[in-house]
């Protein structure tokens, strides 16, 4: 029983550095900020929760001790960082870098708001 | 180029899921100082930073609106309140900033260890809230 526990919790921790490791792989490879960003947003939230379940369940299945604090982070990280990712894309784009020269299509071109002069309160 | 409002839809609605959740935990952390690692420091600079998300996703009129507070007066109570904590020990006829605690039978809770470092850990934790916001807030409307 405990062997088996071992090797699920095993199975969870190598999974999520292995997702983390082609996440990585991803932003060095992939041409632009937006594909990198993609690579990285995804890989690194999968990568993380799977990481943080392995220890879940090293917590729960090991020692017995259930860890709200780490169902909290996972919850937390699948939250934030999309948001994250999709905040500095769209910094990216609206601050006027170029996307990659192969792609076809930009439905949002001319809709660029530059933040920073619109708003006068903000200071974003 | 076509003028319109910025849109910031998405980081507005995760904040105010976010903030809660940060605002709770550092509450929590706040609590556990005592047995395990937190306290005062700690939990104050997390509050201040769910703060700080509120003042990051809306403007600096909101947060105003939403907390109604001048945050050097709440550096000041945190001040006054550790200093009484301090002076406190003199009624009792001990030294000055010795702590005591005692276990309570409390209604929910059971048996509960109450001690009187908390008050002084509340002191540290208003200090430190109030003076990073007061930071942050100064910075942050200046034109």
């Amino acid at each position: 029983m405990i062997e088996a526990a071992k090797l699920f919790i095993a199975v969870f921790i190598l999974l999520g550095a292995l997702i983390s490791l082609a996440a990585s792989f991803g932003t060095l490879r992939l041409p632009d900020v937006y594909s990198r960003i993609h690579a990285a947003s995804k890989g690194a939230t999968l990568g993380i929760i799977s990481v943080l379940l392995g220890v879940f369940f090293y917590f729960w299945l090991l020692h017995g001790l259930i860890t709200a604090k780490v169902l909290l982070g996972i919850v937390f990280v699948f939250l934030t960082s999309p948001v994250g990712a999709h905040l500095i894309a769209r910094a990216a784009y609206n601050t006027g870098v170029k996307m990659e020269k192969k792609s076809v299509q930009d439905d949002y071109e001319g809709y660029r708001n530059f933040v920073i002069k619109k708003k006068k309160d903000s200071y974003l | 180029m076509k003028k319109h409002q910025t849109n910031d839809v998405i980081l507005q609605t995760v904040t105010k899921i976010a903030s809660f959740i940060i605002l709770l935990f550092s509450f929590h952390i706040f609590f556990a100082g005592h047995n395990n690692p937190g306290g005062g420091f700690i939990g104050g600079l997390m509050t201040a930073s769910s703060f700080v998300l509120l003042l990051l996703a809306y403007d600096l009129k909101t947060v105003r609106n939403i907390l109604p507070v001048n945050f050097i007066y709440v550096a000041a109570s945190g001040l006054f309140i550790s200093l009484c904590t301090g002076i406190g020990s003199f009624v009792f006829g001990a030294q000055f900033l010795s702590h005591a605690f005692d276990y309570f039978q409390l209604p929910l809770l059971g048996k509960t260890e109450l001690a009187t470092a908390v008050l002084f850990d509340i002191g540290v934790y208003l200090v430190v809230v109030g003076v990073t916001m007061t930071i942050i807030q100064t910075i942050g409307e200046r034109e």
